[in-house]
């Protein structure tokens, strides 16, 4: 029964990886987000460049039956350039911080992107066929003398070679004052959310001149400011309910039903603080990165420096699963400070609705049963919720071989180090694994180090 | 990332024996104000800084100050601090990372307001803090050659020395209540407060953010090691040997 045990049980191996080999990395191409469409065909990735890459899947080769579909890129294009802010006297970065998909609904491809202040909706077309056979024009463009036309004839469509097109068609700017970290698409698909570091406003996808704020945390005097917004996420099925995390590890679950601006939340979720650990540094280890629904909308998981925490909608007191990812920096961090580690945003992701997985679910309460999430050294962890195991892998060229089932890692805090483990002290802190996603139906995953995206798929039988 | 391993920790040790641990913790968490004041004071002039990480590290220098205020350690830095002050002071402080239930065998909380005697000896023991900035028990392999150092300041630190200095000129007002006394140096008129608090400061010029290339900047999380304060932490230990 292939996983039914959940991450244990997949035994995850090299596919592909993407992006230069050389050790020096251009800024341009470090990765800032990952994304995989709502079938899992497509793959998206955004740039510290401006650029957005779409990689397609293959279609699955009926002989080949022990290997899923190799993504390849299928479009790539600009999406924001850098742009000067003349009354800051500041660069806007063009950096592309989010990107959401649209589901489909026609034979085009939607995606929403997003740089530090401006959010552009993308349409991906292909262009496989083209009209031959004009009467004033001749194939190559030139118009013909009207008197040389003797004949009528339809213009008919003829294949061509495979076209792919993006066009912005909306482009929603002017907004916002802060830095936006999210934007979260509404289960109406007709609005969505943007939430910068103070604000978060609501869009209708077709109305660019307008949006509405539902949120603003900015104080009166900003000399008082002392928390800030850092993701935020609507409900997967109820479209008045969203969510908004803070860097006070807080989370704010708001109903857009009870006012216009959503300054009071309908719950707040927060984890009284251990005063056994307390430090200078709790509260920024405590600083939320990333939020996510489950799939059924029932929990939803939050990211904090050290570790992921799984919350219960019900139970605002504490969350309901807490899971270490590198809990052996905690004695490290003046040092993660000092080099501003300690305020890298670590994303999070559950495992996608497998067909498997959504049989053992029937005896389960969810079909979010899986965790992933990044840490350093190229490290990626996995947390399985049912059978409480974990792993930890490492995105490397050096497992290039595919089929080749990936070795787990281990990390020694501390004492001797046993063979094949690595010290703390070994950890290379300029890898880190800030995105990653896991297609929404299959056992492949997408993991972005610095300048490269791997995908890893488990080994079928 | 790697830290160097300093030699000869153990006869450092006994050379400092005598020397009262008391300094330790404060030290300490006089460094990670500096460290945090320089962090707040880094700023690209290119692209806006994180607005996030600004707060957060303000924050921090609050609970900083906050605590230091309820220690009566406040004023005890005000005569301390030199000319020399800012740069130099910043020793490791892994001993800030420590859960209070880390720290001491005897269950001394250090918590707010107090702190515990045994710091030290805690510290050798805890062999796995390779990673820190240095530790404070570190002695100048070399006194004479360090105090000759410390007469010559390094000069690309001139520059930055000047605005840092000015943030600590607030720091030594009798009653420095909050953040914001550190941008009273700087001229708001052109800039409204949103502008302050991310970060924006009109007396730092791009020359002093060059100098300071072994601190992390805002935005570039692929940094650095520290040799430069490696040396400034030598400096720093010359001085407690030399004042005591």
């Amino acid at each position: 029964f292939l996983g039914a045990g959940g991450g244990n049980d997949i035994q995850w191996c090299f596919s592909q990886v993407k992006g230069a080999v050389d050790d020096d990395v251009a800024e341009a191409d470090i990765i800032s987000t990952v994304e995989f469409n709502h079938s899992g065909e497509l793959l998206a990735t955004g740039d510290k460049g401006g650029r957005v890459v779409i990689f397609q899947q293959e279609q699955e080769n009926k002989t080949q039956s022990h290997s899923r579909g190799e993504y390849n890129v299928y479009s790539t294009f600009q999406s924001h350039e850098p742009e000067f802010d003349y009354l800051k006297s500041l660069e806007i970065e063009e950096k592309i911080n989010k990107i959401r998909w649209l589901p489909q609904k026609n034979a085009a491809q939607f995606l929403l992107s997003t740089n530090d202040k401006t959010i552009k909706l993308w349409k991906i077309s292909e262009r496989d066929k083209r009209p031959e056979g004009y009467n004033l024009k001749e194939e190559d463009g030139r118009y013909r003398d009207p008197t040389t036309v003797t004949t009528l004839r339809v213009p008919v469509f003829r294949p061509m070679d495979l076209m792919v097109e993006a066009s912005p068609r909306r482009i929603f700017a002017n907004a916002h004052t802060y830095h936006i970290n999210s934007i979260s698409i509404n289960s109406d698909y007709e609005t969505y959310l943007s939430a910068d570091d103070l604000r978060i406003n609501l869009w209708h996808l077709e109305i660019t001149d307008r949006s509405f704020n539902i949120v603003d945390i900015k104080p009166a005097n900003m000399e008082e400011l002392t928390e800030v917004i850092t993701a935020a996420e609507f409900h997967p099925n109820s479209c008045s309910t969203f969510v908004y995390s803070s860097s006070k590890g807080t989370i704010r679950l708001c109903d857009m039903r009870a006012s216009a601006l959503c300054d009071r939340h309908s719950k707040l979720f927060e984890e009284p603080e251990d005063p056994s650990n307390r430090s200078f540094f709790s509260e920024i280890i405590s600083s939320i990165s990333d939020v996510k629904f489950s799939h059924s909308g029932r929990y939803m998981m939050t990211r904090d420096y050290l570790s992921v925490k799984i919350w219960d909608l019900n139970m605002e007191n504490r969350p309901v699963e807490t899971y270490q990812v590198h809990e052996y920096l905690r004695s490290k961090l003046c040092s993660l400070y000092e080099n501003d580690c300690i305020f890298d945003k670590f994303e999070c992701c559950w495992n996608g609705s497998d067909r498997q997985v959504e049989f053992f679910s029937l005896c389960t309460s969810d079909l979010s049963t899986i965790v992933m999430t990044g840490s350093y050294n190229n490290f990626f962890r996995m947390f399985d919720r049912n059978t409480k195991r974990d792993i930890t892998l490492e995105a490397s060229r050096e497992n290039n071989k595919p089929r080749t089932v990936l070795k787990p890692r281990k990390v020694c805090a501390s004492g001797k180090r046993k063979k094949d483990e690595i010290s703390v002290d070994s950890l290379d802190f300029n890898k880190k694994i800030l995105h990653t996603a896991w297609h929404p139906k299959e056992n492949i995953i997408a993991v972005a180090t610095t300048n490269n995206l791997y995908i890893f798929q488990d080994k079928m039988n | 990332l790697k830290r160097k391993c300093f030699d000869g920790e153990e006869d450092i040790e006994g050379t400092l024996a005598g020397i009262k641990a008391i300094p330790s913790y404060n030290l300490q968490r006089q460094s990670l104000l500096d460290m945090s004041l320089v962090k707040l004071q880094l700023c690209h002039m290119l692209v806006e800084p994180n607005l996030c990480r600004s707060v957060l590290i303000a924050n921090t220098v609050r609970q900083i100050q906050e605590e230091m205020t309820q220690d009566g350690t406040w004023q005890m830095i005000n005569t301390q601090s030199t000319g020399q002050a800012s740069l130099d002071r910043l020793v490791s402080t892994d001993i800030l990372c420590r859960s209070s239930r880390d720290q001491v065998e005897g269950k001394h909380v250090p918590g707010y307001g107090t702190f515990n005697k045994d710091f030290e000896s805690d510290q050798a023991q805890d062999s796995s803090e390779t990673m820190s900035t240095a530790s404070s028990v570190q002695a100048p392999r070399n006194l004479q050659s360090n105090m000759w150092e410390m007469e010559n300041p390094q000069e690309n630190k001139g520059n930055f020395q000047k605005s840092l200095d000015q943030i600590f000129e607030t720091l030594e007002n009798k009653s420095p209540n909050s953040v914001e006394d550190l941008f009273s140096e700087v001229d708001n008129s052109y800039y409204d407060l949103d502008t302050m608090l991310t970060g924006m400061m009109s007396n730092t010029k791009m020359g002093h953010c060059d100098s300071l290339e072994t601190f992390s900047s805002p935005t570039n999380t692929a940094s650095n090691s520290n040799c430069k304060s490696d040396l400034n932490d030598l400096d720093h230990i010359v001085e407690i040997l030399v004042e005591s």
